[in-house]
């Protein structure tokens, strides 16, 4: 007889009113091992996880801690079972430090003296540097990266006596650079004997990391292998749940007149830091230019200026051929740029308004859309129905507030809008961040699209795989500078990762 | 179903102690979908504010049921008692439709007291200054002058707001200080009836100064500024573009950035609706009823209209009815004080309607489970 199942759940069910967000699962994992729970958006990837953590209870079904029936009522609960989870949004008090929000919620002493304080500093390093976890336990959480404070989180949970740890799409806010380095801090976890699920729908991820998978869709687990029976492409098949046609790598075209002529432009980021120095670009007609860049290397401040919404300081921008003269928003939609933001639901889409109202956003302005100061309602209504139908849009009504779609049906509704205004130049950031594999490829397709219609498209994203497969041309974004430029065929991910890291090849190549 | 469920066990239970399950277990928990509490939540607060009050009536030595009867009477049993309700909810609606303007875009105006006494001030000094004018060319003239200066008052709360992001719940309510004792200096000092007996308030308006009044009642020609008002608010927040624009800020007032819309531009442009609706509401006071500007001229309409307005939900026809029933709570509040009780009543039942309401509001998105 074998050693238990750290974690083993048996015919787990949840309900919520009448959507089944767990369907009947059986889920296992081995003692010591990195297991990847791999799956769509919405697949119950994340249900299963917070049933283990305690925030929910399961409908049905029954959870086996090392052999041992459990009841989890509360987040508490699991900790005392030695389950602790790192969430997707950090539980972080951000004017804290590391080492107040370690502590947080320790009962255990009253008195809390500065040598009381020391000594719980040098047990917090130590947690932190045996599992090789840099942190600086004294500073405030507000002032750390997101790389950072994962890892404090990372630490919290350690320091509380976790060996079973949960992470929750651990590396969807982190920089290719800082993912490497969790996985690094997760090998470190296996082999002091720790047990890590982590959930991801990011193929290179779990193939790079997990010792199993287990894939689910719909609710339902479909299957759980270890990473030597398996590879990419029948993961793909098995959480999409149908083959993946293989890349869209669509044939080239010539290049026409530029749309978006960029000339040492420099914006600045307050404070006095200069998010983008002396950069340079163009996007001619059919092409797609993507930026790749690890972020906080100027990518906002550049989608920004360009979209109007910040000055610049320095340099100058064409679009169109005309020179713009000051950062405004409406010339910019005048203009015909159309501009898909970073962050959909912070400065894309009005939450608690319908679909109606969010598709007006840019161009209610426009004769067609309002009259004498009165929005056409019934033909606005009429337009909005019939996009709702080209982008296939899912929701219950046209005025159902767009915070209850989901995330690739908010994506769809805002490149409805932007697509439709029939633009001259997309500015598209990070345009498929959290979204499901479908529902990127629509968007891909839309961009795509766009550009086969002879418009510009500018593609901002830190996901080097959707820069490389979408972009006629690579440009990297580093300190403000575009420090390396290179078509579609002569792109190679080693080179853009040396680029994105800031080594240059060729010095003074793209200076301006 | 990102784990946003905040959720507590409410019965305090240690983990191990499992023994008593006779009781349910209740577990209270921020319901994910719901985002705005049910509709009957303003109801359910005024009668839960009436059960409050009524304990405090008890305790006063009075039948709750014979004070709320009094009240409903006083307020509405008798033609006299609806004319006075309609007049005293002339004043809040104005001032009710204005705030609404405001907390459309998140501006939290709690200025509209002070805006109130601007636009009475201001439609006074006409009447000082230029006291002999036809009532064809004073009543217009005062009309205006009464919007101008609430409108005026709100921007003074707008601009330091735009240019300085100064916190407008603290600007509108000091300046609401600055206001009463403006009113204080000219009803006590330059524009003191000479013929008053030392009453602290202006000359009596001539018939040319005064607002028009239905048949031999007291209610006046603000009832039709009022009821304007209400259409021209309710049609500008739906069918317009500037009342599209007020929603999208309202809902995102980043998205509201991307759509190119300038926002310090519509907040001066709110308050100054907002603060002119208030100015309007004190010239019809002092020209509708009061027929003077005197001493304590607002009972508080300012800070009952943001009641008023909350009540509402900032809905046109749910602001007609709120002011409707506070103008009752005022008329009502004055009948009871002929029982012995302090007039003070009405203002407790004002506050814990509004209490209720906040509370109905935050909580409406709670939801009880029984938990296994």
């Amino acid at each position: 007889m074998h050693e238990p199942h750290a974690v083993e759940m048996r015919g787990i069910r949840k309900q919520f009113g009448a959507l089944v967000a767990s369907d009947n699962v059986d889920f296992a994992v081995k003692a010591g091992e990195v297991h990847a729970l791999l799956g769509e958006n919405g697949a119950g990837k994340s249900t299963l996880m917070s049933m283990l953590s305690g925030v929910y209870r399961p409908t049905s079904g029954e959870i086996l801690i090392r052999g041992r029936k459990a009841n989890i009522r509360s987040p508490k609960d699991a900790l005392a079972l030695g389950i602790g989870m790192v969430y997707q949004q950090f539980r972080l008090v951000h004017t804290l430090t590391a080492a107040e929000n370690i502590m947080l919620g320790e009962k255990s002493s009253v008195w809390r003296g500065a040598s009381w304080m020391r000594r719980k500093m040098e047990e917090i390093d130590a947690v932190a540097k045996r599992f090789g976890l840099r942190i600086d336990a004294g500073r405030p959480v507000w002032q750390m990266s997101v790389g950072e404070q994962q890892r404090v989180e990372i630490v919290k949970v350690l320091y509380r006596g976790a060996d079973i740890i949960l992470l929750d799409e651990p590396t969807s806010v982190l920089t290719p650079g800082e993912a490497d380095q969790l996985f690094e801090t997760l090998r470190q976890l296996r082999a002091a004997g720790k047990t890590v699920i982590l959930t991801t729908h990011k193929l290179r991820e779990v193939m790079e990391i997990a010792d199993r998978i287990s894939v689910m869709r719909k609710g339902r687990m479909l299957k759980t292998m270890s990473r030597f029976e398996t590879n990419e492409r029948e993961l793909a098949q098995l959480m999409v749940g149908r083959s993946v046609a293989g890349d869209v790598k669509p044939e080239a075209r010539r290049p026409g007149k530029a749309l978006l002529e960029v000339e040492g432009l420099t914006v600045e980021a307050g404070k006095g830091r200069v998010a983008v120095r002396g950069l340079s670009l163009t996007v001619r007609e059919g092409e797609i230019v993507g930026i790749a860049g690890v972020a906080g290397n100027g990518q906002s401040e550049l989608a920004e200026a360009l979209d109007g919404l910040r000055p610049w300081s320095g340099g100058k921008i064409r679009v169109c051929g005309r020179e713009w003269k000051q950062a405004s928003v409406r010339t910019a939609i005048d203009s015909g740029v159309s501009h898909v933001p970073e962050n959909r639901m912070r400065s894309g889409l009005a939450g608690s308004l319908g679909i109606v109202d969010n598709l007006l956003l840019k161009t209610y302005r426009q004769p067609e859309r309002s009259r004498f100061g009165l929005l056409r309602g019934r033909r606005n209504r009429e337009w909005a129905r019939s996009l709702v139908e080209k982008f296939d849009v899912r929701t219950a009504g046209l005025d159902t507030p767009v915070r209850q779609l989901s995330g690739g049906n908010q994506q769809k509704l805002l490149f409805a809008r932007e697509v439709d205004a029939g633009p001259n130049l997309m500015i598209a950031v990070h345009p498929t961040q959290g979204l499901d594999i479908s529902a990127a490829e629509s968007v891909h397709r839309l961009l795509l699209g766009l550009r086969d219609a002879g418009r510009g498209v500018l593609l901002i994203s830190e996901d080097l795989d959707e820069v490389m497969r979408l972009s006629d041309r690579i440009l990297v974004i580093f300190g403000g500078m575009i420090v390396g430029e290179m078509g579609r065929d002569d792109a190679d991910r080693e080179r853009i990762g040396l680029y994105m890291a800031g080594m240059r090849d060729v010095p003074g190549e793209e200076a301006s | 179903m990102n784990g946003k469920t905040a959720a507590a066990g409410i019965d305090g239970e240690a983990p191990g102690a499992r023994r008593r399950a006779a009781l349910p277990r209740l577990r209270i928990e921020i319901d994910p979908v719901r985002n705005e509490s049910p509709w009957w939540v303003p109801i359910a607060a005024v009668v839960a504010a009436l059960a409050v009050c009524a304990v405090f009536i008890a305790a006063n030595g009075m039948s709750p049921i014979a004070v709320y009867k009094k009240m409903l009477m006083g307020a509405f049993g008798t033609k006299f008692g609806v004319t006075e309700t309609l007049v005293k909810s002339i004043p809040l609606l104005l001032c009710g439709i204005g705030v609404s303007f405001a907390y459309r875009i998140s501006f939290w105006n709690i200025g509209a007291e002070g805006q109130f006494l601007a636009g009475a001030m201001a439609a006074t000094a006409v009447t000082i200054y230029m006291p002999d004018l036809p009532a064809y060319a004073a009543l217009p003239l005062m009309t205006a002058a009464g919007i101008a200066a609430g409108g005026f008052w709100g921007l003074m709360t707008a601009a330091p707001r735009a240019y300085f992001q100064v916190n407008e719940l603290i600007s509108s309510l000091m300046l609401n200080y600055v206001e009463l004792l403006l009113l204080d200096y000219f009803v006590f000092g330059p524009w003191r009836d000479p013929g008053g007996l030392n009453f602290p308030g202006s000359p009596m308006f001539t018939a040319d100064q005064s607002l028009p009044t239905f048949g031999r009642t007291r209610l006046h020609f603000g009832l039709v500024f009022a009821l304007a008002a209400v259409l021209l608010y309710a049609f500008v927040i739906r069918f317009t573009r500037w009342g599209y624009e007020l929603r999208l800020i309202g809902s995102n007032p980043e998205a509201a950035r991307n759509a190119g819309i300038n926002l310090n531009r519509q907040l001066l442009l709110v308050m100054l609706a907002s603060g002119g609706l208030a100015g309007l509401a004190g010239m019809a006071e002092v020209s509708g009823v009061a027929h003077r500007l005197m001493y304590g001229i607002s009972p508080g309409y300012g800070y009952t209209a943001i009641i008023v307005a909350w009540i509402a939900r900032l809905h046109p026809l749910g602001l007609i009815v709120s002011a409707f029933l506070f103008g009752g709570l005022i008329v009502g509040g004055y009948s009871v004080q002929t029982l012995g009780l302090p007039a003070a009543t009405s203002e407790m039942l004002q506050g814990a309607v509004l209490f209720f309401v906040i509370a109905g509001a935050a909580l409406g998105r709670v939801r009880i489970r029984r938990a296994r």
